[in-house]
């Protein structure tokens, strides 16, 4: 079981108040969780990833255990701690706006 | 006809306000999709419990909402909208080639003749249609696929197809504008377009009368008469009486004839609404001044309407798709401003109240004359 924090917008779109827990069969990364996200909650497809091209978007980030795992592979594998459901994946949106 | 419903997009949100047929006293509904800019909202001709909304943000890029019941509750749809075909490279702003890019949905047209019909004109500049109520979204391609499309350019705004106008009495006839290519008009059902911008002239092009590159902000056209359009163009409020095929300036006593919105009154084919702003340097009214200018003689005798309307220290904005018109009688017009005020007169112009006054910045302003 993973833990995921999504932005508010996202929560909002699907119902939800606080974190996600999902499932993923196989090695977890980056990849594997938002195709996990998408296929449970088929409304975020484009919003965390573009269509098509299946590229983060470039407004949004990844976080885990107090690193940014952005520019890392889309395929490295998610930390330990996020795979025991100890630490959050965080999708995070940049600081923007006035 | 027992109401209207004004539906208003904007920075942070999208908004209905409702009233009875006198259109004095308004029930204020939102903000809906909170935080999300929202360049569009429209209903149904057919159907007008069924609206169309274009949020969109940076962070997740487009949505389309879709509600059933006028506006209460909201569905997301299809959000995809993917080029067809090769995708193809029109100018930048440094003159080099550049990809075609998706950005956002400006604006939406429901069909008039199928609640689930609707077209997008969308940034980088295409036209999409949905058959499914907005679930899913195909490329008309004729229209990117132009031979001058290489060499549209896109304005301050963006590459932006930003208005769509079907001929209710010929479904096959659509116009589209998009800054800064020009208009365009197809006769098949966009299955094929051409530009249609002969008697347009821009300063600010190489070519001032080039087949395309002019800055068009707006294209307005009463039912009864399609083949009578009126422009709000960068510069210069313009008029064609055949279809787009040659254009005519109708500034005439204008203030300044810079602006972006121009509608139609739902009555007179030749009352036209315009709100002149500055410069394309000064987007505010002329002297602090917010005035309406309407003209009855489709275009060129242009009186100020002021009654009701801030008239010093105003320095907001109309934006192109901020204006609309109701079918009342008399008929209802209404604006909103980049200030977060959305104006209503029901007398036609003549005199004005604002509905609401601390909205985010206007984008939109749609209206539907509840049956």
């Amino acid at each position: 079981m993973i833990r995921v924090a999504l932005p508010g917008h996202l929560r909002r779109l699907i119902g939800v108040d606080n974190e996600i827990e999902i499932d993923i069969d196989g090695t977890a990364t980056p990849q594997s969780v938002v195709d996990a996200i998408e296929a449970r909650y088929p409304v975020l497809r484009g919003t965390i990833r573009e269509h098509g091209t299946q590229k983060r978007r470039a407004y949004l980030r990844y976080y885990a255990c107090e690193k940014d795992l952005s520019h890392d592979s889309p395929d490295a594998p998610l930390p330990e701690a996020v795979t025991s459901g100890k630490e959050p994946f965080l999708v995070i949106g940049a600081i923007s706006g006035g | 006809m027992t109401g209207v419903r004004v539906l208003v997009g904007t920075r942070k949100g999208a908004f209905t306000l409702t009233s009875d047929g006198k259109r004095q006293h308004w029930n204020v509904s939102g903000p809906h999709f909170p935080g999300w800019l929202v360049y569009h909202v429209k209903g149904s001709p057919v159907d007008p419990n069924r609206i169309y909304a274009a949020p969109s943000t940076d962070w997740h890029g487009q949505m389309i909402q879709r509600s059933d019941d006028g506006g209460v509750t909201w569905t997301p749809v299809g959000n995809e909208f993917a080029y067809t075909g090769e995708t193809g490279k029109h100018l930048w702003y440094d003159g080099t080639p550049h990809p075609w890019e998706f950005k956002r949905v400006w604006h939406l047209e429901p069909s008039h003749s199928d609640p689930d019909g609707v077209l997008a004109g969308v940034e980088d500049a295409a036209i999409f249609q949905s058959a499914d109520g907005g679930g899913s979204w195909r490329e008309l391609t004729g229209l990117r696929g132009h031979t001058t499309a290489s060499a549209w350019a896109p304005g301050a705004g963006g590459m932006c197809l930003h208005t769509i106008l079907v001929d209710k009495s010929n479904a096959n006839r659509i116009f589209v504008a998009i800054s800064a290519a020009g208009a365009f008009r197809s006769d098949d059902a966009g299955q094929s377009w051409r530009p249609i911008n002969r008697g347009l002239r821009s300063e600010y092009i190489p070519d001032p009368d080039a087949p395309v590159g002019h800055c068009v902000h707006r294209i307005a056209m009463h039912p009864r008469s399609p083949n009578v359009l009126y422009m709000q163009k960068h510069w210069d409020v313009m008029r064609t009486d055949d279809a787009g095929e040659n254009w005519r300036e109708v500034s005439g006593n204008l203030p300044t004839d810079f602006g972006f919105v121009v509608d139609v009154h739902a009555h007179e084919p030749e009352t036209v609404y315009v709100v002149p702003i500055k410069s394309d340097m000064e987007h505010y009214p002329p002297d602090g001044k917010l005035r309406v200018y309407r003209s009855r003689t489709g275009g060129n005798e242009w009186e100020a309407l002021t009654n009701g309307l801030p008239q010093q220290d105003c320095y907001v904005n109309v934006l192109r798709d901020a204006m609309a018109v109701d079918s009342l009688d008399p008929c209802g017009v209404y604006f909103g401003t980049t200030g977060g005020q959305v104006y209503s007169s029901a007398n036609g112009g003549d005199s004005w109240t604002p509905i609401v006054r601390d909205l985010p910045a206007v984008l939109s302003v749609e209206v539907q004359a509840l049956p």
